[in-house]
C-alpha cells in the first residue's frame, strides 16, 4: 500500500506548499460556504416546498372559498372584508415552516456535529452567525417575497367577479403583501437566533411556536385592560397587521396597535436582540 | 514561514527545525463543572515526527485537542498553534487540521459537500477537494450521502477534511476507531508519511500497542495531568519496569554489592538477578571492579503497553508524583 501525494509541496520538508493569499477569511469566503451548506441539504428544499404550499395553497384555497360563498355569505361576513388579507391566509402557516428552516440552519450543525468543523475552519463566531444569517436571510426574503405576491396576485383572481378585490395600487396593499415577506424573513430569523440560543432542534421549534402561536393564547387569559396593553407586542400580531390592509382591530377587542411600519420595526429589533444573545452565547460557550 | 512567532522561550532554536514548537500547550486547565477533565497540563509538539498523545478513556485527551483548536475555552492556562492562539490564525484550516473523535459530517449533505463548505471558509481550490479525496480513496463515493458511509469511509472523509488546506499541523483524535486492520495500517502510513514530509503530527490514543507502532515521541497523561513526555525509547527506559538481567557464578556476592550501589534484586528461578535502578554499564562496572565474571548482562525493556499501564496506575494512585519528569 502506497500513500499518495499528500500535498503540493516539492520537497522533503513542509515547506514549499503554496503560499495562502494574502489577509485572512472573512464574510466572503463564510457567504460561500453556508451557502453551500444551506443548498445542500434536504430539509431546506423540504422546508421551502412546505412554505410555498402552505403561503400559496391555503390563500387559493381561501379566496376560492370566499368567492364561492359571497353570494350566500350575510352582511357580517361582508363588512370589513379584507381581500389582501384573505389571499395571505397561508402566512400563519408559512411562518411556521419558515421557522423550522430557520430553526434547522442553525440546529443541524449542532445535532450533526458539524459546529465543530465550521467553528475550527473559521473561529470568529460572531462573523459565521452573521453570515449564516445573511445568507438564511437573502433565501427566505427572495422565496418569500415572491410566495407572498404569487398568492396574492392568484387570490385576486379568484376573488374576482363574485367579490370585492385588491389591486396593488390600493392603499396598503402593496405594503402589506410586501410586508409579508418581509415579516417571513424575519420571523425565519427569529427562529435561526432561537436555535443559536438553544441549541437544539425540538427545543428551539417549541419554543419559536410557543412565542408565535402559544403567547398569544396565554395572554387570553390576563384581564382585558392587561391584553390591550401587552398584544400589540406579540409578533403573531405585529404580523396581522402588517399584512392587512386595515387595523385588525375586530380581532382584539379594540386594542390599539402599533402602525404596521413601526410594529415591523418593533419585530426586527426582537430579532437582533436574539441575535446578538445567540453571539454571545455562541462565542462564550464550549463548541 | 513569514507571520510565523515563536515564543520567546524557542527563539534560540528557531533555525533548528526540530526544536520548532509547533503546538505549546502551557499550564492548560479545563473543569466542567466538578470534573477536572485537564488540569495544569503543559507540553509541546515538534515538527518531523509523529507524537503520540496517550491516556486511558476519560484522561482528557480530546479535551486538550478541541481546546487546542480554540473550540472548547480553557478555564486557565493557554495553547498556541504554530505560534500564535487558533482564534488568530489568518486561514486556520491552512495551517492546522483536525479530526475530532466526535463526528462532525451532516449525514444528509454529500461528501463532496461536505468538503467543498470547508474549502470555502479558507478560500481552499476546488482542484484540493478531489485532490484529498482521492488521498483517502474516496473519490469513486464523492456524491454520495456521508450518512451511507460505513465507519471506516466516515473516518477517511474526516482525515480528508483534515488534510483539506494542506496544513503544516495535523491533530488526529482516536483516529484508528472503528477501522479494520487494513484501515488501521493505511492511517498509521499515511501518519507516518505526513510526518516525514515535516509536518507537525499530533495523534491521540488510548492504546499504547497502537502508539508503539506508529509514534516517534510520546506525550503521556492521566487524568488531565502529564505524566511522560519523551521519546518512546526514553519512555521505556524511565519505566521501572525496566531492569537488567544478569547471571553471574558470584551471583550472592554481586548481589550484595548491587545492593550498596542502590540497586534493587529480584532472583529469577534460573540464578538469574534481575536489576532495576542500575544501567547495565554501571552492573558492568561494578562486576569488573570487583573481578566478577558475568555470563550474562542484558537489558530488558518493558513493553509500552506496560509501561503505560505502571504509569497511568501511579498517576491513579498518586496524583501527578510524577509530573513532568520524562
Ligand atoms: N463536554 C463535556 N462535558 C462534561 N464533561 C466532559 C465533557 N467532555 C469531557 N468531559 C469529561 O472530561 C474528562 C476527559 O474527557 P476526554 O477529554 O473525552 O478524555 P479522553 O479523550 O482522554 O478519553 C472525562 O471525565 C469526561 O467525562
Ligand atoms: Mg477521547
Amino acid at each position: 500500500m502506497t500513500i499518495a501525494e499528500t500535498g503540493r509541496r516539492g520537497d522533503d520538508r513542509w515547506a514549499g506548499r503554496g503560499q495562502p493569499p494574502p489577509g485572512h477569511y472573512g464574510p466572503i469566503q463564510l457567504i460561500a460556504s453556508e451557502w453551500t451548506k444551506l443548498r445542500t441539504v434536504r430539509s431546506t428544499i423540504w422546508t421551502l416546498v412546505v412554505t410555498v404550499a402552505a403561503v400559496i395553497g391555503i390563500g387559493a384555497l381561501a379566496t376560492a372559498v370566499t368567492a364561492a360563498h359571497w353570494r350566500s355569505g350575510g352582511i357580517a361576513d361582508h363588512i370589513g372584508f379584507d381581500p389582501t388579507a384573505r389571499s395571505l391566509a397561508g402566512l400563519f402557516l408559512g411562518q411556521i415552516s419558515i421557522g423550522v428552516l430557520g430553526v434547522l440552519t442553525m440546529s443541524a450543525e449542532y445535532s450533526t456535529g458539524t459546529i465543530r468543523s465550521t467553528l475550527a475552519a473559521a473561529p470568529n463566531r460572531p462573523l459565521v452567525l452573521a453570515c449564516k444569517a445573511l445568507v438564511f436571510g437573502a433565501v427566505a426574503l427572495v422565496t418569500s417575497e415572491v410566495i407572498t405576491f404569487a398568492a396574492f396576485l392568484l387570490g385576486q383572481d379568484l376573488l374576482k367577479g363574485t367579490t370585492p378585490y385588491a389591486s396593488l395600487g390600493q392603499p396598503g396593499v402593496l405594503r402589506a403583501v410586501a410586508g409579508a415577506g418581509l415579516v417571513l424573513t424575519v420571523v425565519g430569523l427569529f427562529a435561526l437566533a432561537l436555535a443559536t440560543i438553544i441549541r437544539h432542534t425540538a427545543g428551539a421549534i417549541a419554543a419559536y411556536v410557543g412565542v408565535m402561536l402559544v403567547l398569544p393564547l396565554i395572554l387570553q387569559a390576563f384581564p382585558v385592560s392587561f391584553q390591550h396593553g401587552v398584544i400589540k407586542f406579540l409578533p403573531l400580531v405585529i404580523a396581522e397587521n402588517m399584512t392587512a390592509t386595515r387595523p385588525a382591530v375586530t380581532d382584539f377587542g379594540g386594542a390599539v396597535l402599533f402602525s404596521p411600519w413601526v410594529g415591523f420595526l418593533i419585530l426586527c429589533c426582537y430579532t437582533l436582540a436574539l441575535l446578538a444573545i445567540g453571539a454571545t452565547v455562541l462565542t462564550r460557550r464550549d463548541a | 514561514m513569514a507571520g510565523r512567532h515563536l515564543s520567546r522561550r524557542r527563539q534560540r532554536a528557531h533555525d533548528l527545525d526540530s526544536e520548532r514548537v509547533l503546538i505549546e500547550v502551557e499550564d492548560l486547565t479545563k473543569n466542567y463543572g466538578s470534573t477536572v477533565a485537564v488540569d495544569h497540563l503543559s507540553f509541546d509538539v515538534r515538527p518531523g515526527m509523529v507524537t503520540g498523545f496517550l491516556g486511558p478513556n476519560g484522561s482528557g485527551k480530546s479535551t486538550t485537542m478541541r481546546m487546542i483548536l480554540g473550540l472548547d475555552r480553557p478555564d486557565g492556562g493557554h495553547v498556541t498553534v504554530a505560534g500564535r492562539r487558533y482564534g488568530d490564525l489568518p486561514w486556520p484550516l491552512r495551517e492546522v487540521g483536525g479530526l475530532l473523535e466526535a463526528k462532525s459530517v451532516h449525514p444528509g449533505r454529500t461528501a463532496y459537500n461536505h468538503l467543498l463548505a470547508l474549502a470555502q471558509t479558507n478560500g481552499i481550490s476546488r482542484a484540493r477537494i478531489a485532490e484529498v479525496l482521492e488521498l483517502v480513496g474516496l473519490t469513486g463515493v464523492a456524491r454520495k450521502r456521508a450518512g451511507t458511509f460505513s465507519l471506516g469511509m466516515g473516518q477517511r472523509l474526516g482525515i480528508a477534511a483534515a488534510l483539506l488546506g494542506d496544513p503544516g499541523v495535523l491533530l488526529f483524535d482516536e483516529p484508528v476507531n472503528g477501522l479494520d486492520p487494513e484501515g488501521i495500517r493505511w492511517v498509521r502510513l499515511l501518519l507516518k508519511h505526513l510526518a516525514s514530509e515535516g509536518r507537525t503530527v499530533l495523534v491521540s490514543s488510548h492504546l499504547m500497542s497502537e502508539m508503539a507502532v506508529t509514534a516517534d515521541h510520546v506525550v503521556v497523561i492521566g487524568k488531565g495531568r502529564l505524566i511522560a513526555q519523551a521519546t518512546i525509547g526514553d519512555f521505556l527506559g524511565a519505566s521501572s519496569n525496566s531492569h537488567v538481567k544478569v547471571r553471574s557464578p558470584q551471583s550472592d556476592a554481586l548481589a550484595a554489592v548491587i545492593v550498596s550501589s542502590g540497586g534493587k534484586i529480584a532472583r529469577m528461578g534460573d540464578g538469574a538477578l534481575e536489576v532495576s535502578g542500575l544501567s547495565a554499564a554501571d552492573i558492568g562496572d561494578l562486576a569488573a571492579t570487583r573481578g566478577y565474571a558475568l555470563h550474562e548482562l542484558s537489558p530488558q525493556t518493558a513493553s509500552l503497553e506496560e509501561a503505560f499501564m505502571e504509569l497511568t496506575d501511579e498517576s491513579v494512585e498518586y496524583r501527578g508524583a510524577r509530573s513532568g519528569e520524562s
